[in-house]
């Protein structure tokens, strides 16, 4: 055949390579556009409202005395329960999930619905803590029951998470560690865990900025919005940020909307952080195979 | 032949519905160099797994027929498939170190055997590294780790790492496949060093290279096998018409 290749055509497609360009940087611009507003808003109204007492107060009714210690330390108290009890839940059922349990119907459905768990609106898991823990356990409205109910929420995510990193160790490997008489165990101890954890990690403080942010389940669950003291027990009263920012808002003079933005910003500080932790976490475990 | 490592009888293979081995009858002796050459698909790698119950990780896998290794049934219950695959090693097609440092992966074996002194690990990290000639080469780099190094160097680590194990057979499954020309045939220089000590089963799609280097070959052909023989016999004389048409290039 002697058909030529049709030039005429490849003026059409760069043409529309162009145009596709320009919808996705238009489709970007519009996103960058809302959180810049959003965060240059939330900076002219909060700046001037933060301080270090700002940081070491607690509520108070006067605006110059408000504060947001109680709500960082209640915050702080609840990921550091939250993180090592959805943690080990998480990787152990995702390591079920993944290298013990038989591939068959039951199974499938149970992965299928882990990952549909993680969409799961939040306010569901709020009633689940409200029934299980402050009721059925007798914990009441104490940091307890809320640190569970946020481990129920972050739980699906994170079990996510971890399938997908240990799902992404080569199986090269673990032919070679079970190929000289490695049993499962130390296989997936020594090999397995050590390559899935950067996955496992950055998924996991990924979760934990949102459940830092929520509100919706701890209200349910009973978290204080003005309280005098930080915890100091399982058992304690407490609050968290989001809440104490949560309460400001609702508050009639315009003044204290100043002082919710303030507490917005010191709350989107932590998440950077947190989320500068998981990049680094991954950059530095980052393993080549 | 008195003294045969593995003893394989009338042994089928399927995955799932899959038959993949046909009636396997063979003998492997000890302290030589076995080569399983056939064309790809054939069954080499499934055989060759058989042999320290590899294949036995994939759920779908059923088999019937025996297999004895050194007098011993190698699925018999109260065996434990840990002891099988310890003195029955194995190096696989693609280098496959494990991301950890040089010391690391050749260490791996004896720690999950539960040796902890520092004194014997670096001993037999030294041993088994010259014994997969890689020594020379790593020895002032043994905290790097093992992705830093060449494919062909990155094979003899893993052979090392096999070795360190004290295994008395080693499987090899095509392990020059992926390398060039060069590392290929340090590799076999290798192999042969290594059959003073050592029963080894290789599988190769490469003739020559099982020529060079075995002393007995299988021939294996849509799961059976063909022919086993002597190698000088089994490529200047072969029995069987298929053996035949194969090592002259007429097919696969
Ligand atoms: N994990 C597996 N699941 C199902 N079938 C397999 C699997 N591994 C190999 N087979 C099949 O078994 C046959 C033999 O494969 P293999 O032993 O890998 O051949 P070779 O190593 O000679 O190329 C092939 O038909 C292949 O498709
Ligand atoms: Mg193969």
């Amino acid at each position: 055949m002697n058909d030529k290749v049709n030039y005429s055509h490849i003026k059409g497609r760069v043409m529309k390579n162009a145009v596709v360009k320009w919808i996705f940087i238009m489709a970007t611009s519009v996103a960058l556009i809302f959180l810049a507003l959003l965060i240059g808003r939330v900076l002219s109204q909060g700046v001037g409202y933060l301080s270090i007492d700002f940081l070491k107060n607690y509520p108070a009714p006067y605006i110059e005395e408000a504060g947001l210690f109680a709500g960082i330390m209640g915050s702080l108290a609840m990921i550091s329960i939250t993180a090592p009890v959805s943690m080990i839940l998480g990787v152990c059922t995702a390591l079920y999930l993944e290298e013990y349990a038989r591939d068959n119907k039951f199974t499938r459905f149970i992965r299928v619905n882990v990952q549909n768990l993680a969409g799961v609106p939040s306010i569901v898991f709020g009633l689940l803590g409200l029934t299980f823990f402050v009721y059925l356990f007798e914990m009441g409205y104490t940091l307890i029951a809320g640190a569970l109910t946020m481990s129920l929420l972050v739980l699906p995510i994170i079990v996510v998470a971890a399938q997908e990193a240990i799902r992404s160790v080569p199986s090269e490997i673990r032919e070679a560690s079970i190929g000289m008489g490695a049993t499962k165990w130390q296989t997936i101890w020594r090999i397995v865990l050590p390559a899935a954890i950067p996955g496992i990690l950055t998924g996991s403080i990924l979760a934990f900025s949102r459940a830092i942010g929520e509100t919706a389940p701890l209200i349910i669950v009973g978290a204080a919005t003005a309280i005098y003291s930080i915890p100091d027990s399982l058992f304690s009263k407490y609050t968290v940020m989001p809440m104490q920012i949560y309460s400001w808002t609702a508050r009639p003079q315009e003044e204290w909307q100043y002082v919710a933005a303030a507490g917005i910003i010191v709350l989107l500080i932590i998440l950077l952080c947190m989320n500068a932790i998981a990049v680094w976490i991954r950059n530095k475990f980052q393993k080549r195979f | 032949m008195a003294n045969k490592a593995f003893s394989i009888e009338d042994f089928n293979l399927w995955y799932g519905t899959d038959q993949a081995l046909y009636q396997i009858n063979l003998d492997i002796p000890k302290h030589e160099i076995t080569a399983v050459i056939g064309p790809s698909g054939c069954g080499k790698s499934t055989l060759l797994k058989t042999l320290n119950r590899m294949t036995e990780t994939i759920p779908s896998v059923q088999t019937s027929g025996s297999i004895e290794y050194d007098g011993e049934d190698i699925f018999a219950k109260k065996k434990m498939v840990e002891e099988l695959r310890t003195r029955v090693g194995m190096v696989f097609q693609k280098p496959n170190p494990f991301p950890k440092s040089i010391f690391e992966n050749v260490a791996y074996g004896p720690k999950i055997h539960g040796i902890k002194k520092k004194q014997v690990l670096n001993e037999v990290v030294e041993k088994s590294l010259k014994g997969a000639a890689i020594w020379d080469e790593v020895h002032d780099r043994l905290n790097q780790n093992a992705f830093g190094l060449s494919g062909g160097q990155q094979q003899r680590v893993c052979i090392a790492r096999c070795l360190a194990i004290e295994p008395d057979v080693i499987l090899m499954d095509e392990p020059t496949s992926a390398l060039d020309p060069i590392s290929t045939l340090k590799i076999e220089e290798l192999i042969k060093e290594l059959k003073k000590d050592y029963t080894i089963i290789i599988v190769t799609h490469n003739m020559q290279q099982a020529a060079r280097i075995s002393d007995n070959t299988v021939f294996m052909l849509n799961g059976e096998m063909v022919e086993f023989s002597d190698t000088d016999q089994l490529f200047s004389n072969p029995k069987d018409k298929r053996t035949e048409d194969y090592i002259t290039g007429r097919f696969g």
